[in-house]
């Protein structure tokens, strides 16, 4: 059993926990994830990993609730306890094994979106701790959604926030402020990192691809055992078939097909939705959501 | 009674069983055993015994049969094997014991794999549990993977003495056994986990949730934890594909996806959060035990089944038994037939699966007539769900991230046949992650060899 050490919402459907996992805390590195099992009935579900403390032996997620598992997840309170933590699972971040004086000389930027602030900011944490200062754009639907301001802003460069709906700082896509970072203010970047939503980072690397940002992208897609095993996640990378769990979840954003990727994201939408409605109206449930036979 | 004859074991009806997991085969009772024992010749020289991979001493474990003596049949056959309930139902034994028995010259063998798991159910039954060692001599050894092989290897090395921990990737204990083979062939909480508990009865600690490579690695184990010697039996885990346009469409599957959502994760039951498409028709390509499971399991989840399998019958590498029932159950074969395309609909979905005609040439290096297409004969069959069973390779997890562990041009792990050391001194392996795709018993075997390697180094260390 993996103890829950602390547990607190960052917005009405995303929550943090920090969890007691030594082998993982021991072995992670920024771009790794992990796959956690509430209990002996739940589904695997990979996670991003957010933070993790080498001495306590803790590890941070980041969750939003999806499905099922994740609702019966956000319930959980510290003191409680998951069935199963299993990590460090995937490719670090290539940056964690490259030269750090050649390092240095890089400007990264990062792009979140959502959730994905989550696992973007132990990459940043990580430079930083190594005196590489990243800029980083925050993009969310609505102000309530913007997580990890203040972690992010004590270990990145220039911080941006931006939301679709204009209720918190700027107003508009990601994609916006690194245009206007790039048109306007003169900045130039030599690596890119986006992170959130499929389709954000879709719309990110078609930009990044124009101004010639070279962009890697985490993929998160559907998968089950994430040590190459069911080949549920599989992406097509430049022509080519990759299991993000084994080969990635980290890849180059230029050669990712990002539209097969999200028609294959749709595969267990009913099921799912299947699923979420069980646990929220038991069986009372019974068809007519224009999703159930 | 026809002595040339097997005593017929009970099975499930075809018809009813096509719609539960439930398991198929009911096994002999009481009677039946011992009327079935009585058939056996009690052979000097018994050649059953060579062709056994673990070697159990069969015509002993059948003569305490005979005599009524139920629980020692069941000591007898743990001298060799830890996992007896489950070999009695997935051996191949029709190429192996069976296949040896002076009985089956002039008629049908004895019924060995019957009687094992009969013996082993008794015994699971009725509480008997094997002892732990008296004494141990404290020395560590790890093994990586909970499969046929891990649990062999760690239970022998339990049984010598040594202080044994199983890690495993998965969130349960018994690799292929709990991830691969279906509920209905073998019944996991009643026969796997009861084995398992008997491996660990002798000592033998497991820890899940850790994959070897990742979470830590071999050096470190060996460096930092203090383990002496240790056991890779990681298996086969990675699934192949053909290929072929529109694999990755939805609705395709690898059989290893499938059959984990429905056995390890127990979608196939309404209590379970994991979901599973039922698909309404289903093709399975490859024709090997994998495919038939994962056909079977689509079949009882609801689906109209195709096996589309580019040789004939004859060629098929799944056991007959498995054919049979799976025919009996109302799978369709395509033989002679290969996929060359998964059609799509506009959401990416498949909707149909291109096929050619095929026809046997010459026989090519394996000893099988290798198919040729047919030119021309390409046709469509509707199908809403693939499920791709064209076997599996080794995880390279392990050996990209050990120092000095040499793999072949297949991926698979270097190690001697006879004792299982590799090329890294203290690191031994065994089972599928050296063989690539195998059987469980084979596995075993290796697993066996391998104890008394680690044994015999560990002496002379």
């Amino acid at each position: 059993m993996y103890k829950i050490l602390k547990a607190c919402n960052l917005a009405s459907n995303i929550f943090l926990m920090d969890v007691e996992a030594k082998r993982v805390a021991a072995a992670c590195e920024p771009g790794q994830f992990v796959i956690v099992k509430i209990d002996e009935k739940g589904e695997r579900i990979p996670l991003t990993i957010c933070d993790y403390d080498r001495q306590k032996g803790t590890v941070t997620i980041v969750v939003q609730t999806v499905g099922a598992s994740t609702t019966r997840m956000q319930k959980l309170k510290a003191g409680d306890s998951f069935r199963d933590f299993v990590g460090p699972l995937g490719r670090p971040s290539d940056f964690v094994n490259e030269d750090i004086e050649s390092l240095k000389k890089k400007k990264f930027l990062f792009v979140s979106g959502g959730l994905g602030t989550a696992p973007v900011y132990p990459q940043v944490k990580w430079l930083h701790e190594h005196g590489i200062d990243a800029d980083v754009i925050i993009g969310a639907r609505t102000k309530e959604l913007v997580i990890l301001e203040d972690e992010m802003r004590a270990v990145s460069g220039n911080l941006y926030i931006t939301t679709d709906d204009g209720s918190y700082v700027r107003k508009g896509m990601g994609t916006d402020v690194i245009k206007d970072l790039v048109n306007n203010e003169g900045k130039k970047y030599d690596v890119c990192v986006a992170i959130g939503p499929m389709i954000m980072m879709k719309f990110v690397c078609l930009l990044t691809k124009e101004l010639g940002i070279p962009t890697i992208v985490s993929m998160n897609p559907i998968m089950v055992d994430g040590t190459g095993m069911c080949g549920a996640c599989r992406i097509l990378v430049d022509g080519q078939v990759k299991f993000a769990c084994v080969d990635g979840p980290e890849f180059d954003g230029h050669l990712v097909d990002f539209d097969q990727a999200m028609k294959r994201m749709g595969l267990y939408k009913t099921e799912e939705g299947r699923a979420l409605l069980a646990e929220q109206e038991g069986d009372t449930h019974h068809g007519g959501c224009g999703n159930c036979n | 009674m026809d002595v040339l004859k097997k005593v017929p074991v009970r099975e499930q009806d075809p018809k009813v069983r096509a719609t539960n997991f439930d398991e198929v085969c009911l096994g002999y009772n009481a009677q039946e055993a011992t009327e079935e024992a009585n058939r056996c010749l009690t052979c000097k020289n018994a050649q059953c015994v060579k062709a056994c991979p673990v070697a159990i001493d069969i015509p002993g474990f059948i003569s305490k049969i005979k005599e009524g003596d139920f629980e020692e049949a069941g000591y007898v056959i743990g001298k060799s094997s830890a996992l007896p309930a489950i070999c009695g139902r997935v051996c191949p034994q029709e190429s192996q014991c069976e296949g040896k028995c002076i009985r089956g010259i002039k008629g049908e063998p004895v019924s060995i794999g019957k009687l094992e798991r009969f013996v082993a159910d008794y015994a699971r039954e009725k509480g008997i549990k094997p002892q732990k060692p008296e004494s141990t001599n404290g020395r560590k050894v790890a093994v990586i993977g909970s499969g046929p092989a891990g649990l062999t290897c760690a239970g022998d090395l339990a049984k010598l003495g040594y202080d044994v921990t199983i890690f495993e990737a998965l969130h349960e204990a018994g690799g292929v056994l709990v991830y691969g083979i279906p509920e209905f062939r073998l019944p996991k909480e009643d026969v796997v986990k009861k084995e398992i508990e008997n491996v660990k009865s002798l000592g033998v600690k497991i820890e899940t949730n850790v994959v070897i490579g990742k979470s830590v690695t071999i050096d470190d184990l060996m460096e930092k934890e203090g383990f002496e010697a240790v056991f890779i039996g990681s298996g086969a885990g990675l699934p192949k594909f053909m290929g072929i346009p529109g694999e990755t469409a939805s609705g395709v599957f690898s059989a290893n996806e499938y059959l984990t959502r429905s056995n390890l994760m127990k979608a196939f039951r309404d209590d379970y959060d994991t979901p599973i498409r039922p698909g309404k028709k289903v093709a399975v390509v490859g024709g090997g035990n994998v495919a038939m499971d994962a056909a079977r399991t689509a079949l009882r989840l609801g689906a109209d089944v195709h096996i589309v399998y580019r040789r004939s019958e004859e060629e098929l590498p799944a056991r007959v038994e498995e054919v049979h029932h799976a025919k009996e159950e109302g799978i369709i074969f395509d033989l002679l037939t290969n996929p060359v395309e998964i059609l799509t609909d506009e959401n990416g979905w498949v909707c149909g699966m291109k096929c050619i005609r095929m026809e046997l040439g010459e026989p090519d290096e394996s000893g099988r007539r290798s198919p040729k297409e047919i030119p021309g004969s390409e046709f469509v069959i509707d199908v809403d769900t693939v499920i791709m069973s064209l076997g599996t390779s080794p995880n390279p997890l392990i050996s990209s991230t050990t120092e000095g562990l040499d793999i072949n041009k297949r991926k698979c792990i270097v190690a001697s046949e006879e004792n299982g050391q590799t090329s890294k001194p203290g690191v031994f392996a065994g089972g599928d992650a050296v063989t690539g795709a195998a059987t469980v018993i084979l596995a075993m075997g290796a697993g066996k060899a391998a104890a008394k390697g680690i044994d015999e180094y560990l002496k002379n260390k």
